[in-house]
């Protein structure tokens, strides 16, 4: 649909870069200097017209370009707030190419948990509740305040956390918490070579599309699980399997791409490169897959056995609640 | 099924005030369906709010499937496969057993309330027992009231990135 409507021309000169962050936080930004050295090719051939995590650039300044002058604009983080969709808006029209970066900006990633929350139970958390608080006045934020000297305004909150695609179209989506610096280089050396297109279809780069399991070097002894466990009440034997040690780890439903750096490092894939190739909910694969591996015989057993994950839905969904099939709680 | 009974088939198109709760059964082929079947041979009344969708096993049951009927719009949805140990395929409804009860607990931090999603055995012979259970779960059901999931997530701006033109601009 929107893919097949051409680009802008692209503006002569150096390539132009930008990195956008929204609700996020800052690890992507970060997550770009894993490119070390190559940085300094990559100032080579492409200047940096927007990244305020490293530079002073005002949204005045953005506003200014004329549209589709940044090539490429990596946006970090999902949409939250008035603000952010503002400037997702903003940077989509100034880009012509657009890319959610990192799992906020493509599944709403960890701030995407308050989904499951509401906006009051989230003020009630933040600002009354909070055992480490003090505030007698029970101050909260308000979205404009009359001073003599004229109002005051804030950006609103959003009931849920939003993934870029929701507010704007999307061309590329390069998965990760962060993504992995040498996927990174490889996206941003094919874009100076020219070779992606400058739109697309939401498209998943820097990646690859089976899962994590594939990547992972642990050997798998098909054995079934007898109980959970959680990660900080045991130590897992090397080399084995995480899932069939009782670990819920998902490396099953998780999308490959990552090197498996976490359970190379004894800990259980937390998901943030999203749903594998196939799955469309990367929560109810998992779940899926879970109910598979299970040892019992009997219903009472299995639910014994399955009641022990704590939190499922905090666990299943992780980094990837905004994608999910339901989205927020009701 | 009377001509009268499909025209007043609750769908989307009902009016308000005149809500009907709209359920979405998911029953395997080996016993659930059959004991349905059993049901209607026997000429058993049960109300007429369950879409039926029959499935090979109860252990092919995706539990996103659950979340998309629910997403789509559906008030209630129903699992029902063979009992334990009468499975055709020996081991699926093991699965069943063990996917279903982290369904729920799922779907009620979700926010879905438990009398909205039901798992039941129910094999070939036993009509009596689906007509019975269809009945009680349309009942309360209705007592929980319209879900409307996808007006809801349409309300707080889910997906109209989808229909926007690449430069931001309404397509």
């Amino acid at each position: 649909m929107t893919a097949s409507i051409p680009a802008a021309e692209r503006q002569p000169g150096k390539l132009r870069i930008g990195m956008y962050w929204a609700s996020s936080c800052g690890g992507c930004d970060i997550s770009l200097l894993e490119i070390a050295e190559h940085l300094l090719e990559l100032i080579e051939v492409a200047d940096v017209v927007l990244w305020p995590c490293v530079a002073d650039f005002k949204y005045r300044t953005v506003a200014d370009y004329p549209d589709g002058y940044i090539d490429v604009c990596l946006f970090n983080g999902g949409v939250r707030s008035s603000e952010q969709e503002e400037i997702a808006r903003l940077v989509r029209r100034k880009s012509r190419t657009l890319a959610a970066y990192g799992a906020c900006a493509m599944d709403g990633g960890i701030p995407a948990l308050a989904n499951l929350k509401s906006t009051g139970e989230i003020y009630d958390a933040v600002y009354h509740s909070n055992p480490t608080l003090y505030n007698p006045g029970k101050t909260e934020p308000v979205e404009r305040w009359s001073t003599p000297q004229g109002d005051l305004t804030l950006p609103r909150l959003y009931p849920q956390v939003l993934r870029l695609a929701d507010v704007v179209h999307v061309d590329y989506q390069i998965p990760g918490c962060p993504p992995v610096g040498a996927q990174v280089w490889k996206v941003l050396q094919a874009v100076a070579a020219g070779e992606v297109p400058a739109r697309a279809d939401a498209v998943r780069v820097g990646c690859d599309n089976r899962s994590v399991c594939d990547e992972c070097h642990r050997e798998k002894r098909k054995t079934r699980v007898k109980e959970f466990k959680r990660p900080h009440l045991a130590i897992p034997e090397p080399n084995w399997c995480l899932l069939e040690q009782g670990f819920v780890c998902l490396g099953a439903a998780t999308r490959s791409g990552c090197g498996a750096l976490c359970t190379k490092a004894e800990i259980t894939c937390r998901g943030c490169y999203g749903a594998s190739g196939l799955a469309a909910d990367q929560g109810t694969a998992m779940l899926s897959a879970l109910g598979s591996v299970i040892d019992a015989t009997t219903e009472d057993r299995a639910r014994e056995i399955v009641d022990g994950i704590a939190d499922p839905t905090g666990t299943f969904y992780r980094f990837s609640l905004a994608s999910s099939t339901l989205k927020a709680r009701r | 099924m009377t001509d009268t009974d499909i025209v007043t088939r609750p769908d989307e198109t009902a009016k308000p005030g005149a809500w009907e709760p709209r359920i979405i059964a998911f029953l395997c082929y080996w016993c659930s369906y059959t004991g349905a079947d059993n049901a209607g041979t026997a000429r058993l009344k049960y109300p007429a709010n369950i879409d039926i969708i029959r499935v090979m096993c109860s252990g092919r049951i995706d539990p996103d499937l659950i979340m998309t009927a629910f997403a789509k719009g559906a008030d209630g949805v129903m699992v029902c496969g063979c009992h334990i140990g009468d499975c055709h395929y020996i081991a699926g409804n093991h699965k069943t057993m063990a996917r279903m009860p982290m369904v729920a607990r799922v779907l009620g931090d979700f926010g879905i309330e438990p009398e909205r999603f039901v798992h039941e055995w129910v094999s070939a012979a036993e009509g009596d027992k689906f007509a019975r259970l269809v009945r009680q779960v349309t009942e309360q059901v209705r007592q929980a009231g319209p879900l409307n999931w996808p007006a809801r997530m349409r309300q707080r701006g889910v997906g109209h990135g989808q229909d926007l033109h690449p430069w931001g601009e309404e397509a």
